[in-house]
């Protein structure tokens, strides 16, 4: 039973010794130049704009909603697909009624101009 | 898959196709013509009224016995639907009057609807699951439906807090009882504790969850703190609508699936739900008094409402009284729904824009200026204190009945005490509408007088006459599952 | 194979914590997380059960449950998002125009 583990065990044990090594020769030899530049917030390579934390705007947020209303239906399209020869034609049809009341509610978001961007 | 599987269903898909066509339609009927959807509504709920009558006396089980077709959830099914037809007559008025009278209210409250008739026809424990999201979800919308009103959005964030935290339990209860007896479905849930097969410690513990999330539902003390902030903050269209059904289906979840599924529990639960009856009738009632304000108390009143209907389901494990605590259960509730609509309704009637007359006060000088109006709103206040001519005191005097057969004299004692407490606060409207000087404005429509006026004639007429109904209540038994 | 009652103590470790977080947490953000810590924990005594039992209920009862917390996130955050443009703030104790 805990010898199943052990491979685990041994491994993270291998990899934080692998991190610390890394890190630790790095603060040891390493030349310490603190600058302006340096204690900037990493932002690709670019010249920093205004602050790391802003309000994001509001669109964001209902684009976010549909996405996860929408994309989170597919987990009943996975069972179903997995027995999708054994439900035969009824099976597809029952599929086709859950796709319509679907797109009852995407009709709905898109004549309410929820999917407009401006 | 056969017919018979969609016959055992057909209410609910009636009414849930007509509530997704309806949420369509609405999108092309011009902002000056809402009515339409109002009534479009009407016509759904009276189509489904129609498909439920014809179902009448029928007992089927569909989907793999997932849907059950019987005396019981007939019933509700009905009683839901007169819900749904007086929500809307409230409704159509006020939100024009309150400015916010969009089209989606309609759709959201059939959907609410027919979550709330699932629930009644529901044995199977994913059902019960889905059917309680399907109401709840709607009613969080519609409760912070008056939004930008900072007391709306307060009442929808409030409610959908406690209302997840609560689906939360009960969700969890489900998965102790499952994990006690390995079947979701509530004939698998009784075969496996016959065989003894099941785990009587989980199963208690999946027991007393579910009752807690149903308790936070049906407003049950100690559950009920959300209750009066939600009913007060919500606009009252939604409140009476809520009040009325959201309870009525809590209670159908919780008798189906503690009468047919847990009654060899009943030795462990039947002290904690008397408890909880008799906390709420003290609670309720005793903190109303001290309202000012009608909303809040008749939120604590509704508190106390569901206290008397905890307690003709606090004998459930007893077969000998179990038909008589169910009837009347069902009968307390036709009992509420009736006086309940009709209460808000004058609420309605008397409320204006930003909140304003909604303190008792504003009801002195009713009795001169609107004796209509008085007359009908003492009817409800009778009826809610349970004194006669009303349909409150017989439905109060079956379940003191039910409770005495079963053993439980005290409740029943505290029952009438609590009773005569809260003709304090009921009558106390009255005398405000009658004794005192005041000139209150009222806003006359002609659905919201029809509905007050009807509901006070069926709250009169129905106590001269309870026999037939409590007859019907009497038929509607849960079906025999194999 | 792992017996079921591991899993049930995480089960149940999970959900206290989210029961907690729902009474002492004041942030409505961090409450609703709480809510959805409590749905988790019991899709995951579903799923260990599902497996004792050799049945796939369980396993279809966390599809049902991960929708139905989306359709719960969708009204919620809405409900959260509207609160904090009128209030500028989502601190629970603040809402508060509601007392009697």
């Amino acid at each position: 039973m805990l010898l199943e583990y052990a491979a685990i065990g041994i491994m993270i044990l291998v990899v934080s010794l692998i991190g610390l090594i890394a890190i630790g020769l790095g603060t040891i030899f390493g030349p310490k130049r603190q600058t302006d530049r340096k204690a900037a917030p990493y932002e690709s390579g670019m010249t920093p704009i205004g602050p790391g934390i802003r309000r994001v705007p509001v669109r964001f947020y209902l684009i976010a909603v549909l996405f996860i209303l929408f994309d989170i239906e597919v987990v009943f399209f996975l069972p179903w697909a997995i027995a999708f020869r054994q439900l035969g034609l009824f099976g597809l049809a029952e599929m086709l009624i859950f796709i319509a009341i679907l797109l009852v509610g995407y009709i709905y978001a898109w004549k309410k101009g929820a999917l407009e961007w401006e | 898959m056969t017919q018979l599987d969609f016959y055992t269903l057909l209410p609910v898909m009636t009414l849930t196709i007509w509530a997704c066509v309806l949420l369509l339609v609405d999108l092309f009927i011009l902002s000056e013509r809402r009515g339409l959807t109002a009534i479009l509504a009407v016509v759904g709920l009276l189509v489904t009224m129609g498909v439920s009558i014809s179902q009448m006396g029928r007992e089927a089980t569909g989907f793999n016995q997932m849907i059950v077709l019987d005396g019981f959830s007939n019933f509700l099914n009905l009683l839901l639907l007169l819900t749904g037809l007086l929500g809307i007559a409230v409704a159509y008025g006020y939100n024009r009057r309150m400015g916010i009278e969009r089209g989606e209210y309609y759709p959201i409250m059939l959907f609410s609807l027919a979550g709330m008739m699932l629930m009644a026809q529901a044995s199977h424990l994913i059902m019960i699951f889905i059917a309680l999201e399907l109401l709840s979800i709607p009613l969080y919308v519609l409760a912070a439906f008056a939004y930008p009103r900072p007391e709306s959005e307060e009442a929808g964030l409030k409610y959908f807090l406690l209302g997840s935290f609560s689906s939360g339990f009960v969700l969890y209860g489900i998965a102790m009882t499952f994990g006690a007896t390995g079947s979701l479905a509530i004939p698998g849930i009784v075969a496996a504790i016959a065989d003894g097969t099941a785990n009587t410690s989980l199963l208690l513990i999946g027991a007393a969850l579910i009752l807690v999330g149903f308790g936070f539902k049906v407003a049950a003390a100690p559950f009920h703190m959300w209750t009066p902030d939600v009913y007060q903050g919500a606009p009252t269209s939604v409140t009476a609508f809520m009040a009325a059904g959201a309870k009525a289906a809590g209670f159908a979840a919780l008798l189906r699936v503690f009468v047919v599924a847990f009654p060899t529990l009943s030795d462990q639960l039947t002290p904690i739900i008397s408890v909880l009856a008799a906390l709420t009738m003290i609670l309720g009632n005793v903190i109303a008094i001290a309202q000012t304000d009608i909303k809040r108390m008749l939120a604590y009143s509704s508190i106390a409402q569901a206290g008397y209907m905890l307690m003709a389901f606090v004998a459930y494990g007893n077969p000998a009284v179990q038909a008589v605590s169910v009837a009347s259960a069902l009968f307390y509730m036709v009992a509420y729904t009736i006086t309940s609509f009709g209460a808000w309704g004058v609420v309605i009637a008397l409320e204006k824009a930003e909140g304003k007359g909604l303190a008792i006060s504003d009801y002195a000088g009713m009795g001169k200026k609107y004796p209509f109006l008085a007359a009908c709103m003492t009817v409800f206040m009778l009826s809610l204190t349970g004194l006669p001519p009303t349909l409150g005191l017989i439905g109060k005097l079956y379940l003191f009945r039910a409770a005495v057969e079963g053993g439980f004299i005290t409740l029943a004692v505290i029952g009438v005490v609590t009773s005569l407490l809260s003709a304090f606060y009921y009558l106390r409207v009255v005398v405000n509408m009658y004794m005192k000087t005041g000139d209150p404005e009222v806003a006359r429509e002609t659905w919201l007088d029809f509905t007050i006026g009807a509901t006070a004639l069926l709250t009169v007429v129905l106590s001269v006459v309870p026999a037939g109904l409590f007859a019907w209540a009497s038929q509607a038994l849960f079906i025999a599952l194999k | 194979m792992v017996p079921v009652s591991y899993y049930l103590v995480v089960s149940v470790i999970l959900f206290t914590l989210g029961a907690l977080g729902v009474l002492i947490r004041r942030n409505a953000l961090v409450v609703f997380m709480s809510i959805e810590l409590m749905l988790n924990a019991a899709n995951l005594a579903f799923v260990a059960f599902s497996r004792t039992f050799n049945s796939y209920d369980g396993q279809l009862f966390v599809f049902f449950v991960m929708t139905v917390a989306a359709a719960e996130v969708a009204v919620g955050l809405a409900l959260i998002v509207a609160i904090f443009r009128s209030k500028h703030s989502i601190d629970v104790d603040q809402l508060s125009s509601l007392k009697g």
